[in-house]
């Protein structure tokens, strides 16, 4: 596409190229987002907030005791939480990559 | 030179070379026809998927002057100073996978190429372009320097560069940036997404052997109790306690604001946000804000062998005689293996300083090729002319940074450094709430940014410890809350209530908002949308588009 054309022009184009998808275009129209259903837009909230929201609790592990294999409490169970929020931001990942896909807005 | 530890020595430099080549060969690797426009250059082409995001991402972040510079903080005082490190690059991947898709998906479709671009083009102002585009250069500036510090302190331990000879003492570092320079110039990007692999591959490599190293010899249990007895020490010279080992409650807010303040900081910067464009799709982002942790176990490691160094007696004390925590990693790693695998780790940290260092001066670069030279002195410049004026300015940048560590004194580097956190956070309203609204008042986000910037500037300034008198820490007492708490989270605050209060003033007086260049579908479109237009097209058309 030559450098001058203009924003405007792209949508046309898209049009002309594919004129068969007008349904399709449509479901997929940007202007109509849908939003994730409110379930999943719960579940991955917690799914994000947990993490953060445990860690912010200083007071919840700022302990020696119990240990595990020579490390205070307060340091493994840090380092607990790399390997759970890890696995909560991936089920995060999960629920809103599903629900887009069954929505059919990708 | 006498001492020098040539066996070390030598492994760090047969791996610089090897680097260096691929660093040079990184201009053909996933070839463009033309690496002449800043979406080829200064973002790979944008079209790394899952795999090579999360190494040029961990080796983006977790710099080597982190892998220097925590547990060297664990070593002298301790947890609130160091180990936040951890929680802080824990809770960053959750924030992240909530708004980086967004602000993935409107810049591919306008061809943003800088967060500033987006923040201009989101509320049509380019005063509030600038604001961010200066503060993060300003914020990287320093942190490229910082990556020199990292390369020195491996230098000094190996005995290289204490000689009183001016020229011959800097000299290594000078090749090691020119080289660096050169293959950055030629390859952009993608010379520091390949040489991440390897700089990944030695880092995990050295920590793995450190901590069956530690368990095996030292003993974790050795390691915690030494470091608590260190902590519990009374320093004659203040009369308090050395450090920290566990965060006693007049210390949670701090610990937890150190945290918070620094995850929300992170991805503010410029060379985050470069990393993170130059994916292929929204998918890349939220898999690997799942994946990324696993740097972050490392980095918990590492911090741990600033305690084990405590354990084995680690005495860092620079060419110069004078102890020096910021040597405490490669110091224990001279001292407890032999030289070849000490020459392992001191190349680690060494490469572990080229990608980021490449990478900042990438995006810095681009914000000022794109919100200054572009914004303000030549609108219709053409795309091959912005990557040029983007090569050009990266080897100033680079230069500039290797100017400030030569001629300031390292404690500067790192009083900026804590700076430039404060100052990048400033820019997350304009940034981040903008991905969600144009509710603020594009003034009232400028002024917002202003009292937050001036706040943070001065309250930093005014913390006085016992090694310097200003910027001595980046705690300082929360205003109503009567606690120490980081000195950026309370700027931001500030910030956002000057923003939400003069809004609402701005609002009243029916004072003009700015065109927005988006429109709510911009914030969903992915790879394959049928919206999403093939790259080339996209600069071509937003260049002309954003200058009428």
């Amino acid at each position: 596409m030559p450098a001058a054309r203009g924003v405007g022009s792209l949508h046309t184009e898209v049009e002309v190229a594919e004129p068969d998808q007008t349904d399709r275009e449509r479901e997929l129209s940007p202007n109509r987002i849908r939003p994730l259903p409110p379930g999943v837009l719960v579940g991955a909230g917690a799914l994000i907030l947990a993490p953060i929201v445990a860690l912010m609790l200083v007071g919840t592990y700022s302990n020696e005791d119990p240990k595990l294999w020579g490390f205070p409490f307060f340091y493994w169970y840090q380092l607990l939480w790399v390997f759970i929020a890890s696995g909560c931001t991936y089920l995060a990942y999960r629920l809103v990559h599903n629900a887009r896909r069954g929505g059919g807005d990708r | 030179m006498t001492g020098v530890n040539w066996v070390a020595l030598t492994v760090v430099i047969i791996l610089f070379v090897f680097v260096t080549g691929v660093g040079f060969a990184a201009a053909r690797w996933r070839r463009a026809q033309s690496m002449a426009s800043l979406d080829e250059w200064g973002l790979g082409g944008r079209g790394f998927g899952t795999f090579i995001t999360w190494f040029l991402l961990g080796g983006d972040l977790y710099t080597a002057y982190t892998f220097i510079a925590v547990p060297a903080a664990m070593f002298a005082t301790g947890a609130v100073s160091g180990f936040f490190a951890v929680p802080y690059t824990i809770i960053v991947y959750p924030i992240i996978f909530v708004f980086l898709p967004r602000l993935w998906s409107v810049s591919h479709r306008h061809g943003y190429v800088t967060p500033a671009d987006f923040v201009e083009g989101r509320h049509g102002s380019r005063g509030l372009g600038l604001a961010v585009a200066v503060t993060g250069i300003l914020a990287t500036m320093p942190y490229i320097a910082l990556q020199l510090v990292g390369i020195q302190a491996v230098l000094e331990v190996m005995g290289v560069g204490g000689s009183n000879n001016v020229i011959a003492q800097d000299l290594p570092l000078f090749i090691a940036f020119a080289v660096l320079a050169a293959y950055t110039y030629s390859s952009g990007l993608r010379a520091p997404a390949l040489i991440a692999f390897v700089k990944d591959f030695l880092i995990y490599l050295v920590i793995i052997v450190a901590v069956v190293y530690i368990a095996v010899k030292i003993g974790f249990g050795a390691s915690f109790d030494a470091a608590q007895k260190k902590m519990a020490t009374i320093n004659p010279a203040t009369g308090k306690p050395t450090g920290v080992f566990i965060p006693p409650p007049a210390q949670y807010w701090a610990y937890a604001s150190l945290a918070l303040g620094s995850a929300l900081a992170l991805f503010m910067y410029p060379h985050s946000i470069t990393a993170v464009l130059s994916s292929r799709s929204r998918n890349v982002i939220r898999r690997n804000a799942a994946i990324l942790p696993a740097y972050s176990l490392v980095l918990g490691l590492l911090a741990l062998l600033g305690f084990a160094a405590i354990a084995a007696g680690t005495k860092p004390i620079g060419l110069n005689g004078k102890p020096n925590a910021q040597l405490v990693v490669p110091q224990f790693f001279e001292d407890s293996f032999p030289s070849w695998f000490a020459g392992v780790a001191f190349a680690a940290v060494a490469i572990g300083a080229l990608v980021p260092a490449a990478i900042m001066s990438i995006a810095a670069a681009n914000l000022f090729t794109r919100n200054i030279y572009r914004a303000y002195f030549e609108r219709e410049v053409s795309r091959e002319k912005e990557a040029q004026v983007s090569k050009i300015t990266s080897l100033i940048v680079k230069l500039g940074a290797l100017i400030f560590v030569l001629s300031l004194d390292r404690q500067n580097a790192i009083n900026f450094q804590l700076l430039g956190g404060i100052w990048i956070l400033q820019t997350f309203p304009a940034l981040v709430l903008g991905l969600y609204t144009r509710w603020f008042h594009r003034w009232a986000l400028l002024i917002g940014w202003a009292v937050g910037m001036v706040y943070g500037t001065v309250a930093a300034y005014q913390q006085s410890s016992a090694a310097t008198k200003h910027f001595g820490s980046s705690l300082d007492q929360v205003p109503f809350v009567g606690k120490l708490g980081y000195i950026a989270l309370t700027a931001f605050v500030i910030n956002l209530i000057v923003a939400v209060v003069l809004t609402f003033v701005l609002r009243a007086m029916k004072s003009p908002e700015g065109v927005d260049q988006t429109e709510p579908s911009d914030y969903f479109a992915d790879e394959g949308d049928p919206r999403v237009q093939p790259i080339d097209e996209l600069t071509a058309d937003t260049s002309k588009a954003s200058s009428t």
